[in-house]
């Protein structure tokens, strides 16, 4: 590390000039500046190479039609900014208030041009070390015994200059569009060309392959204009409202699902891709058909000795020629740069456009390669928002928190709390955090209890995938048992045949938590790590291997979880039963009681009264308390003519009647000396 | 060694001849006879005698006649004596000589012989006394075969006498027995009739019978008039033992509806006894027909089950409710009659079968009744105990007078905090309750110091603005403080209560230490008088006297200032004539001069420790009374010494006379081990409670206490014939040390535990989700055994499936889900639902 810092930037190796960074970036998007922020706000020497002009190219292209389907929600009835961000799925985080998006945009699905915008004020406003024009085309290894990771990355961009790092964060997205070949494809239009004017498309019969966002996306531009529109790809729609993931289809695109479903002629199909034929006729209409057919033709014959489908099938459903097929299948990640031996492998079946990286988003193939962003979607796909921006801002954060601790001997940021405050800190935290709402089940908040549970240490939105490696890539120490908190759906709610919208599908009470459906926090109690075997034997439907034990907290329509009784106290109940403590308040007087009459004290009698700070209480409270039954009034009472604690007391039974609440004499909480 | 070898080898032959003489002679019931000439000379007319004739060497009958003797007591009670004949050798006469008689038992009556029963119908004593019993019983138990037969007796006995039929699956069981038993008693009485026909069974009883286990019914044909109906019967519920069958006879026996007119706490029935409920049916002389009729219907249907008594209203002075209609008594001492208002039948039925159901779950099924205890202890999860979460939530409709407080946000934080000279910032959770506790104090305070120049009271709600209270590093809720201009802010460390935080709030007014200029202002702030500011709240005001010499300690003392700042009046004076002030007072700088709140007498201290830790420890130390009040507020900073307590718990104010005794005491020692003080039950009567937990029975007041809060927590009580003298108490404390006193009481060493279990969801979630436990084998409770050996492997799992998706089933459809439904239901609270799978 000395060594690498103390040379300068400028270093010689096997002739070449190398300009050296401990961190680059690759791509200057949203992921990339989210990274350059905290790297710049640690102090860190970094540099971020964007092959543009500009950040955030990606937007300046797509989407094409312009419109972003991230949503902006400019008012919540809250002024709380944490929540806030749970509704603002643009914004990067950053200490500038002025670099919220609501600030750039007052439309809920934003223009792309304003991402843009915003992308440039965000590396201006805050400063960040943006290299432009610069496209990485090489990345290579440079074996070194004192580089962090055992070797430097050696990065050239398309002048043949040459950089050097110690660590290297690829945030270049997935940008390379999919194609499918397939004999005709040549005359297939891709969503990257295709025209957005709806104009051109009048009068025409389409064929959409792909069934994404952008497949519908280009469909609802020219919906109005074409005679129909079909769509057909491998596998069927998936609704992001059933599968509660925002990359499937989102409503506000689904046109096309409307106008099909109410025999308005468009339509939608299913079939691979790879099977498909394409050939114009003589009037350059397209024709579909099978790759089956052709393959013991000559195609120059002409299509007049081409069989198509109808030939044989003669109610084939595309058998009416189109005048525009377009290509909407996404787009995969870059792989061409990296040299082999960084082993930047595609994962396995469908998350095949990501490189293979592990749940601490460090590549599978070479170690200090961090992914990031879009690209680094492969932990969570089909799951959780860690493919987009109000999603992979907080995994990028998680990221860097792991460099730190890794590079600098910063360990994770931590706060140490009484255990009084225990209940309180899960309260705030699953009320406001954005980061547990938007990456959930991916990023969990850790509560490590000290020893004999009078403090513990709360620790935010750590990669669960990694919780097994939790002391050494937080350089927190687990002492004495760890609750994990996370947000869940309820299992088997989400997913593309699930109704979402069946009758109960809402639990409401307290002790049926376990079945709510809808986004809930889930505490999950350790009373030691879990180790990586049972990370890795664990159920694949579970976030997380089997706990000691459990709570849910129950969804709630205001995903409000400050209810006293239906909310708090079950959770301080979970809390008091895995801590074996009594986590209640007391008012002064009770701890006054408690001091003269036992031992030891509550926990929040010996954290507050017994150091003076006592809860008092006003006189309506402590009224409302005795006429609750929690606390007993002695004023009025005479000793003598008072019956024996833990006697039925016939006297409280006009408090039962007066207020219907069941009555618990402060006799039980005393445990009075007799029993 | 061998002489005792012989002694021991003598003792074991005696024991062995005294244990098989035993039998013999140690059961007067089983006769030896000599021959069987003697024996049949000795019948007397109208004895009953089972004999058997037994060779005087035969090995073969040997377990046969255990049998016999054992049943010999047995068969004493009713008068049949069991005689053993000893055949003597060459005997032909004819129950010696043949080969067969010897294997037979005979039954006389004087000496005529009633039965012979081949000694393999006499397997067991129960047999034994079945056969005797069913042979002299011949007349009294009819035995049947066919449905005709019992028609027949039936018919016969209608309007007669009472018919009880039973039904065996053999004869020689103990359940013959059991009825053989009971018709020796009742035969007389009831006709018995006895089947061993499992059609009989069947044509009897209303479905499908067990026809291995017996059956009896009491055919009540006396009352029956119809001669074509059959008598009505009333089963046995219960299994055929004698002492079942005693009870329902017993119960069968006793008249139908009794009629009372006495006080139903004072009656006692056949059926109270037997340990069955009694029902009353309240009746009046307006509705008296109708009320017999009622209760002889109900009674019928009880019978067996439950007296059934017709209470007139008219002749009992009853306090109950006018509309009540029954009352139940049940048999357990002392449990109160329950009086209620039925609507029909049906419910006095219910109402009895239940409670016979309860209480047979109670006596039979321990484990699962706690189970039960445990259900009743999950139903109380959901109330509240948190006194304080409770006591807000009863106050939250309740508008708080926060006119006076300014709401911070993250926008005017720092624009209001340069406004006024000093800031009181409340940090507070909107949805906490201790937050919301304190606010209410906070905002009693707001209208206390309404128009103090120069002090903002504001307010921080940090589920609004969470950037703004991390950013000021507030990690609790609630946290409160002062901001001044220029300074660091302090933040508060005392009680919440309205009056320490007003008082927090104006001391912070004044710097703290404050820099006396001049003599006057040093001599006015001992007074009180200066700054005029404060001088009409009442504190202990404490002055540190420093020289040039001595900047050290004042450097320490101004830190300590900044410490207590708010909490302690701290001045300061270090002019050039210090010395001339600490000449008056005669110490010598660096010191500290203090006048305690109420008296004029300045105290003096000498300042021998510099570091400020120290500093802050000695002035808290300093401030502590000699022989204080204890409050609720107070008595922390006397806890914190970590001594034992001499406490005086008086009505009132404590007399003159007791108040100078325990301030000598207290002043006597002035390293006293302990601290001495009192409190004033009027203005502290949470002190009640304290006494309520040391004593069962109120001491008489004042009492004094020594109390070991630290160590042991043992309680003593100073005893109330002595006088409260320091002489008196030091005697007593000399003793106490000495060990020679006990302890009246001991505090509580008990943890504070969970008070009430969590809702256990992991077990909720295996029956469905079983892919929770990786490995079934952790978790061996969770499966109850089901059919443990003889199912295969696939039968296995078939069992264990089923409660799973049965559970499942249940969970989603149970209704106590989503009645209460966010989303699509609006109506919202609905508890109906959950106690639909409770009825």
């Amino acid at each position: 590390l000395g060594l690498a810092l103390y040379t300068g930037s400028l270093c010689m190796v096997s002739g070449a000039t190398f300009l050296y960074h401990d961190y680059c970036i690759i791509g200057a998007g949203p992921a990339g500046l989210q990274v350059a922020y905290f790297l710049q706000q640690a102090g860190r020497d970094y540099i971020v190479f964007e092959r543009s002009h500009s950040p955030g190219s990606f937007f300046a292209l797509y989407p094409r039609h312009r419109k972003l389907i991230s949503i902006n929600k400019q008012y919540t009835g809250k002024s709380n900014s944490e929540f806030n961000l749970r509704h603002d799925w643009n914004s990067l985080l950053s200490h500038d208030r002025r670099l919220l998006f609501r600030r750039y945009s007052r439309d809920f699905f934003p223009n792309a041009d304003t991402m843009v915008r915003y992308l440039e004020d965000f590396a201006s406003l805050l400063k960040l070390q943006v290299q432009y024009n610069t496209a990485i085309i090489h990345v290579t290894l440079e074996k070194n015994e004192q580089a962090w990771n055992g070797h430097y990355f050696l990065l050239t961009d398309q002048d043949r200059k040459n950089y050097k790092c110690s660590s290297l964060l690829v945030a270049a997205g997935t940008w390379v569009p999919n194609v499918v070949n397939f004999p005709g494809s040549e005359y297939v239009e891709g969503y990257e060309t295709v025209s957005t004017n709806p104009e051109d498309f009048t009068g025409q019969t389409v064929l959409i392959l792909g069934r994404g966002n952008s497949a519908f996306e280009t469909a609802e531009n020219i919906l109005g204009v074409t005679n129909f529109i079909h769509m057909v790809s491998r596998s069927r729609v998936r609704l992001s409202w059933a599968t509660h993931y925002v990359g499937d289809l989102r409503a506000i695109n689904n046109g096309l699902l409307d106008t099909y479903q109410l025999k308005s002629l468009d339509g939608l199909l299913e079939g691979d891709l790879e099977d498909l034929a394409i050939v114009k006729d003589k009037k350059g209409k397209l024709h579909i058909t099978l790759r089956f057919y052709l393959e013991n033709r000559n195609i120059s014959a002409g299509i007049d000795s081409i069989t198509l489908p109808q030939d044989e099938l003669d109610n084939f459903a595309t058998r009416a020629p189109y005048d525009r097929v377009i290509r909407c299948l996404g787009w995969k990640f870059d792989f061409s740069i990296y040299n082999r031996s960084l082993r930047m492998m595609p994962g396995k079946g469908n998350i095949k456009k990501y490189p293979q990286i592990k749940p601490s988003y460090e590549s599978k193939g070479t170690r200090g390669l961090f992914v990031l962003g879009t690209a680094s979607h492969s932990v969570d796909f089909r799951k959780s928002a860690g493919g987009f921006i109000h999603g992979f801002r907080y995994t990028t954060r998680a990221v860097h928190r792991l460099l730190e601790n890794r590079h600098h001997g910063v360990p994770w940021p931590s706060t140490v709390y009484p255990i009084t405050q225990l209940t309180n800190s899960v309260i705030k935290r699953v009320n406001e955090a954005s980061g547990l709402y938007q990456m959930f089940s991916v990023l969990a908040d850790i509560i490590l209890l000290r020893e004999n549970a009078t403090e513990f240490e709360y620790l935010e939105e750590y990669p669960i995938g990694i919780l097994a490696e939790l002391e050494m890539q937080t350089g927190r120490k687990v002492r004495n048992g760890l609750f994990v908190i996370i947000m869940e759906y309820g299992r088997n709610f989400s997913g593309a045949d699930k109704d979402v919208f069946y009758y109960n599908r809402a639990v409401g009470e307290a002790q049926h938590a376990w079945q709510s459906n809808f986004l809930h926090p889930v505490i999950y109690y350790y009373k030691r790590l879990p180790t990586e075997r049972e990370m890795r034997l664990h159920h694949p439907d579970w976030p997380l291997p089997r706990p000691d034990a459990i709570h849910h907290i129950v969804e709630d329509f205001l995903t409000d979880w400050t209810a006293p009784n239906a909310h708090i106290l079950p959770l301080r109940r979970f809390l008091e039963n895995c801590l074996s403590t009594d986590l209640r308040n007391f008012f002064a007087e009770s701890c006054f009681l408690f001091a003269f009459t036992h031992q030891k004290q509550p926990p929040f009698c010996q954290e507050g009264y017994v150091r003076m700070q006592g809860l008092v209480g006003s006189q309506e409270l402590r009224h409302h308390a005795v006429q609750a039954g929690l606390l007993q009034d002695y004023t009025h009472r005479d000793f003598s003519d008072d019956r024996r604690p833990g006697s039925h007391d016939g006297s409280r039974q006009p408090v039962i009647r007066d207020h219907g609440i069941p009555v618990r004499p402060l006799q039980h909480l005393v445990n009075a000396k007799d029993e | 060694m061998s002489a005792q070898k012989d002694g021991w080898v003598s003792s074991l032959v005696f024991f062995l001849f005294c244990a098989s003489s035993i039998p013999n002679c140690g059961s007067a019931s089983l006769q030896q006879e000599p021959s069987p000439q003697h024996y049949f000379s000795g019948l007397e007319a109208g004895k009953t005698s089972l004999a058997f004739f037994t060779p005087s060497v035969s090995p073969g009958a040997q377990p046969f006649l255990e049998q016999i003797e054992s049943s010999a007591e047995a068969l004493q009670d009713y008068g049949v004596s069991v005689v053993k004949v000893n055949c003597p050798q060459k005997d032909v006469s004819r129950y010696c000589g043949k080969e067969n008689a010897l294997r037979k038992a005979f039954l006389f009556r004087g000496n005529r012989l009633i039965r012979e029963f081949p000694t393999d119908a006499l397997f067991d004593v129960n047999s034994i006394v079945a056969n005797v019993l069913f042979a002299l019983l011949f007349n009294e138990v009819k035995y049947i075969e066919t449905l005709a037969d019992l028609e027949n007796i039936e018919n016969v006995l209608k309007g007669k006498s009472n018919m009880v039929f039973a039904y065996v699956p053999a004869t020689g069981t103990p359940e013959h027995r059991a009825v053989m038993e009971a018709a020796f008693v009742y035969g007389t009485i009831h006709q018995f009739v006895l089947t061993t026909e499992a059609a009989l069974l069947k044509a009897t009883s209303h479905d499908d019978p067990d026809v291995s286990s017996a059956w009896l019914l009491f055919c009540h044909c006396q009352q029956a008039t119809d001669p074509a109906q059959p008598c009505r019967r009333t089963a046995l519920a219960q299994p055929l033992t004698l002492l079942n069958i005693h009870r329902h006879l017993k119960l069968m026996g006793a008249p139908l509806v009794t009629e009372v007119a006495e006080d139903p706490e004072k009656i006692s029935t056949v059926h109270l006894q037997l340990g069955l409920p009694l029902v009353f049916i309240l009746s009046q002389r307006e509705t008296y027909e109708a009320d017999r009729r009622t209760a002889e219907f109900v009674a019928w249907q009880l019978l067996g089950k439950a007296g059934v008594a017709l209470l007139s209203r008219d002749l009992v002075d009853l306090n109950v409710l006018h509309r009540s209609n029954v009352a139940l008594k049940t048999p357990e001492e002392g449990m109160p009659i329950q009086y209620l208002v039925l609507e029909d039948t049906d419910e006095v039925i219910t109402l009895v079968e239940d409670k016979n159901k309860v209480k047979q779950i109670q006596e039979d099924e321990q484990e699962e009744e706690e189970e039960d205890e445990d259900e009743k202890e999950n139903n109380n999860q959901d109330i509240q105990d948190d006194q304080v979460v409770e006591a807000v939530s009863r106050d939250k409709k309740r508008e708080l007078p926060l006119e006076q407080i300014l709401v911070l946000t993250e926008e005017n934080f720092h624009s209001s905090l340069s406004e006024a000279a000093r800031t009181v910032v409340l940090f507070y959770a909107s949805w906490e309750a201790v937050s919301l506790a304190v606010l209410r104090s906070y905002s009693e305070v707001a209208a206390l110091l309404k128009g103090t120049p120069g002090v903002l009271l504001s307010r921080v709600n940090c589920w609004d603005w969470p950037g703004l209270c991390s950013q000021e590093n507030v990690t609790q809720f609630p946290t409160m403080r002062v901001y001044k201009e220029g300074q660091q802010s302090v933040t508060y460390g005392g009680m919440w209560g309205t009056e320490e935080l007003s008082s927090f709030i104006l001391l912070s007014q004044v710097s703290c230490p404050l820099k006396l200029a001049t003599m006057d202002e040093a001599e006015g702030y001992l007074r009180g008088e200066f700054p005029p500011k404060l001088s009409s709240h009442h504190h202990t005001s404490l002055l540190g006297v420093f020289s040039t010499a001595t900047s050290k300690a004042m450097e320490a003392f101004e830190e300590a200032g900044n410490i207590l700042s708010g909490h302690v009046r701290m001045g300061m004076y270090f002019e050039d004539d210090a010395l001339a002030l600490s000449r008056k007072y005669s110490v010598s700088p660096p010191a500290l001069l203090l006048t305690r709140s109420g008296s004029q007498s300045v105290e003096s201290i000498s300042l021998s420790k510099h570091s400020v830790q120290d500093m802050v420890q000695m002035i808290r130390y300093e401030l502590l009374d000699i022989f204080p009040e204890i409050t609720v507020p107070n008595l922390p900073q006397y806890l914190q010494l970590g001594k034992p307590f001499l406490i005086l718990f008086s009505a009132g104010d404590i007399s003159q006379m007791e108040s100078e005794e325990m301030l000598k005491l207290a002043k006597g020692r002035a390293q006293q081990a302990f601290v001495a003080c009192w409190l004033n039950l009027k203005k502290t009567p949470v002190g009640h409670g304290i006494l309520r937990t040391y004593f069962s029975t109120a001491p008489s007041l004042p009492v004094l206490l020594w109390v070991n809060l630290h160590a042991g927590g043992q309680v003593f009580k100073f005893p109330s014939e002595q006088s409260i003298t320091e002489m008196n108490i030091l005697a007593w404390l000399e003793k106490l040390q000495a060990g020679l006193e006990i302890p009246s009481s001991t505090l509580s060493e008990e943890d504070w535990k969970p008070p009430l279990p969590a809702y256990d969801f992991l077990q909720m979630m295996e029956p469905s989700v079983p892919e929770l436990s990786p490995h079934p084998g952790d978790t061996p409770a969770q499966h109850p055994p089901q059919s443990p050996g003889g199912d295969t492997a696939g039968g296995d799992t078939a069992t264990r499936e089923e409660p799973s998706q049965e559970s499942t089933a249940e969970g989603v459809g149970s209704p106590g889900r989503g009645l209460r439904g966010t989303a699509p239901r609006l109506a919202a609270r609905d508890k109906q639902g959950k106690r639909h799978s409770e009825l």
